[in-house]
């Protein structure tokens, strides 16, 4: 049961098994275990990060194409619904599934067209001519005002059985109050939760074998006889969907989008960072690397104050640690990472269970 | 012997032909201009905006250059470039502030002291920390493209949180110095004082970087080495020094455009190093990867382009880079110079 829900793409090492179930249950329970908003935003962005890294991994880690558009699919989604939304009077599902349908559509449309016309280039062309894209395409959302709200965004009513007002019981159970908050987290883990199964069923698929042989070695798949620029840009297509699901999430949650929300080239960083610590091409990377991540963005820059109080007046050190200055430690992390680290978290541990498994 | 050589027949003058120069993307720099003309209306305003854009394509070759002729070079794009052009720019803050007696001064020379100052240690900084950036990030991962995007795009982070440790992440004004405001006036044309130091100083790089290239046994060898780099090293010549060489230059001309751009935008931002990339990276697919050539014809259409459509429809000058580069690319997949042996 479980090994075809994980479509034989089992953790293969018992200690990132240990931290995948501690990451579900976690997930899972942070309602319960957790009290507090700032607990549930965290998990909450961590599960809409998990399913946007990891369709972007379907594209890096097994297609091997660097795009720095996929913030803009991101985007597409949140304005889906935060536009479809903020156009209702009272919003029911009916207007979310239309905004999320007619964002898939322009993703859909997008994706192919860019796959298209530049996936015969070759990787470093792909990822200039995405990086242009994108930023046009950020420059049109926030002159758009009209439909985008521009650069103040958009603030919407969500589907009544979400706004954070409902209240399902009076009292709270288990510790936990059972309002619209609730049952929007636990929306969002289930559709975290069967979107990165289907993720992991297209990667270990013979059509997934097909885009890792094109990562290792495009021409000699096109000389096996697969047209790779169809595959590339299916690749290009898939990823560019999910990520579209990933800003739908992201909108339902914050009943908030804006350009910085969803558009900006630091999500696109942050996405790159989460995907190489992570471990690319293994889906699990995303999961283990989104949860690593979000914690430490949101953690660790409280630390990082209380460090920097402890050795405020040194003058270099204090500006160093200062919390403002974190993601210089993540640059750090991430280039020490591609170099020393190429697997990525996961990738680590499954070679040391490997190795293990050969003594 | 001498029978062999006398049965050869002659070459023919035309055995080799001369590659003919391709006029083509020159005429496309021409047709934007004519075809503005009766959109602007006004011959005088299209003069004025003509000279700007110009002007503007100037600074932006001044920044490209570099960018482009390491790629060329070392198949190595740089997604760190914007760092370098960052560095100029807050080194002009530095310095122009420092020489406040100069920039107050009205005396023309004054202030271009200050500006060559500015220049030279924009230059100097971005190019010290280019020999670093290549020495800790770039090295290790030569021929490697997905690597090279990773790292570079790392060391962009590091560059940029470092220059916020420097400099604070708000933005600095960077005043124009006194005798460079304003503006001439021939007739009813205006030219910004600025835009025409701008002028001389990316013709000069030009000029520089094409005598250099096209002149000197040094520019031979960096020609050589794009074409095929095995060939020059087995001749016996050492190209990684050149490798260092040629992306300490490109360096320090990214610094010398970002203390020309920052003093065109009269203000610095740390990310400011993030929107020129992508501006930079429209100019050299247009021009096509690692040409010198293209980069200035690249560079001159995005910038006449931004202000004719500026004064056109201005909502839509903010598309205008992206639209040519996707009409370029259906007209010439491999930009307008492709560089031969690459793509």
């Amino acid at each position: 049961m479980i090994r075809s829900l994980l479509s034989h793409d089992l953790p293969r090492s018992k200690l990132l098994a240990a931290l995948l179930i501690a990451t579900v249950l976690g997930l899972a329970l942070t309602p319960f275990i957790f009290p507090g908003t700032k607990a549930l935003n965290v998990a909450a962005k961590i599960l809409i990060f998990i399913v946007l890294v990891s369709s972007y991994d379907l594209l890096l880690g097994y297609t091997g194409i660097v795009s720095f558009a996929h913030t803009m699919f991101f985007g597409i989604g949140a304005y889906g619904v935060a536009i479809a939304c903020s156009r209702a009077e009272d919003p029911g599902w009916g207007t979310v599934l239309t905004g999320i349908g007619g964002a898939l559509g322009i993703s859909l449309v997008l994706s192919l067209v860019i796959g298209l016309f530049s996936l015969r280039v070759k990787a470093i062309f792909f990822a200039m001519i995405t990086m242009a894209v994108a930023a046009a395409f950020m420059t049109l959302a926030s002159q758009l005002s009209e439909i985008t709200g521009g650069e103040d965004g958009l603030s919407f009513k969500v589907p009544e059985a979400l706004r954070p007002s409902t209240e399902y019981f009076e009292e709270p159970v288990l510790g936990a109050m059972i309002d619209g908050k609730f049952a929007a987290y636990y929306l969002l883990f289930v559709a975290t939760v069967v979107l990165v199964l289907l993720l992991l069923r297209i990667v270990n698929s013979p059509f997934g074998r097909v885009l890792q042989a094109i990562r290792e070695n495009d021409f000699r798949a096109e000389a096996i006889g697969y047209r790779t620029v169809v595959y590339r840009t299916l690749s290009n297509v898939l990823a560019a969907l999910f990520a579209t699901a990933a800003g739908a999430l992201l909108a339902l949650w914050l009943r908030y989008n804006g350009p910085d929300t969803s558009l900006s080239l630091e999500i696109m960083l942050d996405i790159l960072l989460i995907v190489v610590i992570g471990g690319m091409g293994t889906i699990y990377g995303a999961v283990i690397g989104s949860v690593l991540f979000v914690l430490a963005q949101n953690y660790l820059q409280d630390l990082m104050k209380l460090g920097a109080g402890a050795v405020e007046g040194i003058p270099v050190l204090s500006q160093l640690i200062a919390p403002d200055r974190w993601l210089l430690w993540m640059g750090l992390l991430f280039v020490l990472a591609v170099y020393h680290f190429p697997f990525g978290v996961v990738g680590r541990l499954r070679l040391g269970a490997a190795a293990k498994a050969r003594e | 012997m001498n029978t062999t050589t006398t049965t050869l027949p002659a070459p023919a003058p035309d055995a080799i032909p001369k590659a003919r120069f391709d006029w083509k993307p020159l005429l496309l720099l021409a047709a934007i201009a004519l075809v503005a003309l009766p959109l602007v209306g006004n011959p005088a305003s299209w003069v004025t905006l003509t000279l700007a854009g110009l002007a503007m394509g100037l600074i932006i070759f001044i920044i490209a250059s570099g960018l482009t002729l390491v790629f060329g070079l070392m198949d190595v794009l740089n997604f760190g470039h914007g760092v370098f052009i960052a560095l100029g720019a807050f080194m002009a803050t530095t310095v122009l502030g420092a020489m406040g007696g100069f920039t107050a001064s009205p005396s023309l020379i004054a202030n271009l002291v200050a500006v060559a100052a500015a220049s030279l240690a924009g230059m100097a900084v971005a190019g010290a920390v280019g020999l670093a950036f290549e020495r800790v990030l770039v090295r290790p991962v030569y021929g490697m493209h997905l690597k090279q995007i990773l790292i570079t795009m790392g060391g962009m982070i590091i560059g940029e949180e470092m220059i916020k440790l420097v400099w604070g992440p708000q933005l600095i004004a960077l005043p124009m110095p006194e005798a460079l405001r304003g503006a001439l006036w021939f007739g009813d044309v205006s030219v910004e004082k600025f835009r025409i130091l701008a002028v001389l100083a990316g013709l000069k790089v030009l000029v520089l970087l094409l005598l250099v290239l096209n002149k000197t046994k040094l520019g031979l060898l960096i020609r050589a080495g794009v074409q095929d780099r095995e060939m020059v090293e087995s001749l016996g010549y050492r190209i990684r020094r050149l490798f260092v060489a040629v992306f300490v230059g490109g360096s320090a001309l990214a610094g010398l455009g970002g203390v020309m751009w920052g003093l065109y935008q009269q203000g610095v931002t740390p990310q400011i190093g993030a929107q020129v990339n992508t501006l930079i990276f429209i100019v050299i697919i247009i021009g096509g990867l690692g040409s010198t050539l293209g980069c200035f014809v690249g560079a001159l259409a995005v910038g006449l382009l931004a202000n004719y459509i500026g004064f056109v429809a201005p909502k839509a000058a903010l598309f205008s880079n992206i639209g040519l580069m996707v009409a370029v690319l259906l007209w010439r997949p491999q930009g307008l110079y492709p560089v031969g042996g690459k793509q």
